[in-house]
């Protein structure tokens, strides 16, 4: 109602808003903003500024508060770009930059306002004379990640997005100072490799400098079944000499806390008159500082900083009447399942001023069976098996994959780019170049072909495979090229857990959760309910009691309560009516649990014995 | 082998063995295929518009509800009706409930303190309804009709109105035996304010003029050789009145009200049927025998009872059981109030415990044959 009044009041006149407040009218809109967008394209407005025109409601937005996200185009007039060939030669000879650009009013930024009033072309072969402006590449649609990948414009979209997911979990080198610095978990790749087949992008990022991943000769077949569902085979000599190998840093730090009361922690060799030693082998490499030596090799559980800590408790005063000092041991040590060589050690001040110590721990991830590879095109897998070079197929000039992967990856999934790149990777190889394959402006399957030709290979990038086993001639010609293949951080060594005995919650005395303490895999509900619809009884009672928390405990027959046992007297005993009637019954120890809460609760409950049978 | 020797095996063969855990495989086998269902919801047109079906029904049906969300009956007609699709038109028409609202328009006037109902000729001739009908209905609140034309004005009768109603006597309390005679009823002449007013017009537009009233947009459907009316609502028992309609060949989607008029076990028959249509729709299959299990247990004790809460595992023999499923704390302070032993008989309460739990293997017991015994 307001609005419409207000319409009535201007008179039909176009209003103008600034940052989305109020701030005039103007008889004719739709010049303004042309007037508005021709000077600032002459530089008489700051090019930060952005006008939008709503003809349906007749408004006129001015918009240059911060957080607009904006994008640059190319300008296009009269249906012809402004990028003319001549400045696009100025540019290449470094007459011009990209700020001259924007300066000049070949480039102007958009925001999500007034790109409403555009109509983008998405190369120069679409421009009509309806156009306002271009893209300034045909991949720039793609962001940063996407842009990267090669060939994303021949794979399907959901593939692109796994794609664009896996790549940022690559290992590679994630920073160049990576020595200088104490992250608590990173990864750094021994060999890596810039791609045979880049994107624009990718130069223009510099992500070969930060490489993750190797060029790897990749054939498309199967192995004896130890590729299916997309396990790769791997070829051990490949991974031996060094093929998608990566180091694993661990920091570890502690620090001398301060307690109330004014004491102190201490960095120090503990001795064995300290509460909790651990014994003279666990502090075996540290030095007389009680840090550890650089380049020591240490097992899991081995001491890498000794600390010793205030007791928890201050009242033990010795019968000399003087304050004992019985310090506790609170070493910081390596974590079960975990070994390493110790990287470097670095002395420093915490953030609360107290002395600290950091300690990297450096172990060597070889692939093995249960890692994870995946190309740039959503196609991941796990190594299913290492083969020795000498048993994996080889070509007539000797040449032995270093992956083996499956062909059924490859229709259903359709990421024709997958096979592009091995065709531009065997090319780029063969020919000493690197392929470009940018989204809509990449090589194409001719250029690659004739390379190959060239070369005295075939055209297709089929080969003719011996199996390496028998030595025989593989019926059917093996898609065979080079693929840029990354390692992701999902390393079995990091994952791979069993427990058949260990720990304990202290509480229920059901076993721990969870890799970090041993834990088992809960047996839950859902479980509990599967076995019960089969009629399983016995392995029910095995899950929940013989294998989880089973205790006996005394009952007494005469009060029903929890009796106990005592030593002094070498008597069974009920605590509550002193009877001595007491029989061992055998209970969950969760059971006992909640008699214990449900007393707690003020209500007693007794437990009724009667003979079994 | 003889026809009647494979017979004889088939069903032994088909038969449950001893000890099997039914529930806990009916649960299963409904409650798998019904997360498949959670995001498969389909649309159909008409009358059935806006039924829930899906995993919302199904919800309905086992919670025992009072009302499902969209109650639907469906009514045959006896022979002379069915084959004739005016004369089924016209028992529809007969059955829809007609208000006030949908053939007039009703204005209060608070001036002069009364109501105007203007009569739509055209709205009522489309649902076969006269001027005078609606004057009929409206003479229901007050005699003081003022006609003019298409107009009714009604001015709400300052008359008698029964304000106080015999208290009921209030029972158990000892000693007030002697206060248990009724009030006598007392009138008391009411005063007419623009809040009585605004009421009074609701009521008015809510009035019926025709039909009956809990049943609403009868249509008549096109069956397997027959005509037969679908209509929105829930009193069964004012349709079946109605001479044209077969009593035997009512059915609702009303689980509640199936077992007012029809009796539990055309319920229970109900239960299986609405269960298995949800299953059907979603091209579930689901072997009847689990949904047979399921209306089995929710009306053996004669009534529907739901599952849950306050059904079936509400009802549960042992105290640990219920508390392990729901409301903890109220299960076990009740036991203690109560002293409630817990015999040890279901099988959550085994498995708390930790013994075998009475079911399958746990329950095979061996028995000797003693001589000396006998």
């Amino acid at each position: 109602m307001v609005k419409k009044s207000r319409r009535k009041m201007m008179n039909e006149k176009t209003q103008v808003f600034l940052n989305g407040r109020f701030i005039g009218a103007h008889t004719d809109g739709a010049n303004l903003v042309k007037r508005l967008r021709e000077r600032r394209r002459m530089n008489e407005l700051s090019n930060q500024v952005n006008v939008y025109y709503n003809n349906r409601l007749n408004e006129l937005h001015i918009l240059t508060d911060k957080g607009r996200v904006r994008r640059p185009y190319i300008v296009v007039e009269d249906g012809k770009s402004r990028m003319t060939s001549e400045v696009a030669a100025r540019l290449k000879n470094n007459e011009i930059n990209w700020n001259h650009l924007v300066k000049m009013g070949i480039i102007e930024y958009l925001d999500a306002q007034e790109e409403e009033n555009c109509l983008i072309a998405f190369k120069e072969a679409q421009i009509t004379k309806d156009h306002t402006h271009m893209d300034v590449d045909s991949s720039n649609l793609f962001g940063v990640v996407a842009g990267a990948l090669p060939y994303p414009e021949h794979n399907s979209s959901p593939r692109i997005t796994m794609a664009c997911a896996m790549t940022k979990q690559s290992l590679g080198i994630y920073s160049t100072n990576f020595f200088q610095r104490y992250d608590t978990r990173t990864y750094i790749m021994s060999y890596p490799q810039e791609p045979l087949v880049q994107t624009s992008l990718y130069k223009a990022l510099k992500l070969r400098e930060k490489s993750a991943g190797q060029n790897c000769v990749v054939a498309l077949t199967s192995y004896h079944g130890y590729n299916m569902a997309d396990a790769i085979i791997v070829n051990r000599s490949a991974i031996d000499r060094g093929l998608e190998r990566v180091t694993m840093f661990k920091t570890y730090e502690t620090e001398e806390r301060m307690y109330p009361g004014g004491q102190k922690d201490k960095i120090e060799l503990p001795t064995p008159e300290v509460v909790g030693y651990r014994g003279d082998e666990s502090y075996k490499h540290l030095a007389e500082d009680g840090i550890v030596l650089p380049e020591s090799e240490v097992d899991s559980k081995d001491v890498l900083v000794g600390k010793t800590s205030p007791p928890r408790f201050l009242e033990e005063i010795s019968v000399f009447g003087t304050v004992e000092e019985k310090k506790r041991e609170s070493s910081l040590s390596l974590k079960s399942g975990e070994k390493g060589k110790v990287d470097s050690v670095l002395i420093t001040e915490g953030p609360s001023g107290n002395r600290m110590v950091k300690v990297r721990i450096r172990s060597s991830k070889v692939p093995e069976v249960g890692d994870k590879l995946a190309s740039r095109h959503g196609q991941k897998g796990v190594i299913g098996l290492l083969v020795p070079q000498e048993n994996m197929p080889f070509s007539k000039s000797g040449i032995t994959p270093d992956l083996v992967v499956n062909p059924h990856a490859i229709p259903s999934r359709m990421t024709a780019g997958h096979l592009l790149e091995t065709l531009g990777g065997k090319a780029g190889s063969l020919g000493g170049i690197i392929a470009n394959a940018t989204a809509f402006s990449g090589d194409t399957e001719e250029q690659f072909q004739k390379t190959l030709k060239a070369a005295g290979f075939e055209e297709t990038g089929e080969e003719i495979l011996y199996d390496g086993i028998t030595g025989k001639q593989i019926k059917s010609k093996i898609f065979m090229g080079v693929v840029y293949y990354q390692r992701l951080h999902h390393l079995v060594s990091n994952k791979m857990h069993v427990r058949s005995r260990g720990p304990v919650q202290l509480l229920t005395h059901q076993p721990t959760e969870g890799r970090a303490r041993e834990g088992g895999l809960r047996f839950g509900e859902m479980e509990r309910d599967c076995l019960i619809g089969y009629g399983a009884s016995m392995l029910i009672k095995e899950r929940l009691l013989e294998e989880s928390d089973k205790t006996v405990q005394l009952v007494c027959t005469n009060c029903g309560s929890i009796a106990t046992h005592d030593y002094a007297r070498n008597k069974d005993i009920c605590p509550i009516c002193d009877s001595e009637n007491v029989e061992p019954v055998e209970m969950s120890y969760a059971f006992k649990l909640l008699l214990d809460e449900i007393k707690s609760l003020y209500i007693f409950p007794r437990i009724i014995l009667r003979e079994k049978g | 082998m003889t026809e009647k020797e494979s017979k004889k095996k088939s069903v032994f063969e088909s038969a449950i063995p001893p000890f099997e855990a039914v529930g806990v495989v009916c649960a299963q086998s409904i409650g798998e295929p019904g997360t498949q269902m959670t995001m498969r919801t389909f649309h159909f047109a008409g009358v059935a518009e806006h039924v829930p079906t899906g995993l919302p029904r199904l919800i309905e049906i086992v919670d025992a509800k009072k009302e499902p969300k969209k109650p639907i009956i469906d009514m045959y007609l006896k022979k002379a009706y069915a084959k004739d699709q005016d004369a089924a038109e016209k028992v529809a028409r007969d059955l829809s409930a007609v208000f006030v609202s949908d053939v007039a328009r009703v204005e209060d006037d608070l001036a002069s303190l009364s109501i105007d109902i203007i009569f739509s000729e055209k709205d009522a001739k489309a649902q076969g309804v006269t001027f005078n009908m609606v004057k009929k209905a409206l003479e229901e609140f007050s005699p003081d009709l003022k006609i003019a034309d298409n107009v009714i004005t009604l001015k709400p009768a300052k008359a008698v109105k029964e304000t106080k109603t015999p208290k009921k006597p209030k029972a158990k309390k000892e000693g007030d035996a002697a206060a248990t005679v009724a009030e006598p009823t007392a009138t008391k002449e009411k005063k007419i304010t623009a809040k009585y007013v605004r009421k009074l017009s609701q009521k008015v537009r809510d009035a019926i003029v025709k039909g009956i009233d809990g049943i609403f947009r009868a249509v008549v459907i096109k069956g397997e050789g027959e005509y037969f009316i679908r209509a929105a609502g829930f009193n069964v028992t004012g349709a079946i009145l109605n001479e044209a309609i077969d009593p035997d060949r009512v059915y609702t989607n009303n689980l509640k009200e199936i077992e007012r008029v029809y009796g539990i076990e055309a319920a229970r028959k109900a239960i299986i049927k609405e269960i298995n249509d949800v299953m059907d729709l979603q091209k579930l299959s689901v072997d009847i025998r689990h949904i047979m299990l399921i209306a089995d247990a929710m009306t053996t004790c004669g009534q529907i009872k739901p599952i849950g809460r306050h059904g079936l595992s509400g009802e549960k023999v042992g105290v640990l059981g219920r508390a392990a499923f729901e409301e903890t704390i109220k299960h076990l302070i009740n036991a203690s109030a109560f002293g409630e032993e817990e015999k040890l008989i279901g099988v959550t309460e085994n498995i708390i415990v930790g013994q075998t739990v009475p079911v399958g293997t746990g329950k095979i017991k061996l028995v000797m044959k003693n001589k000396k015994h006998k």
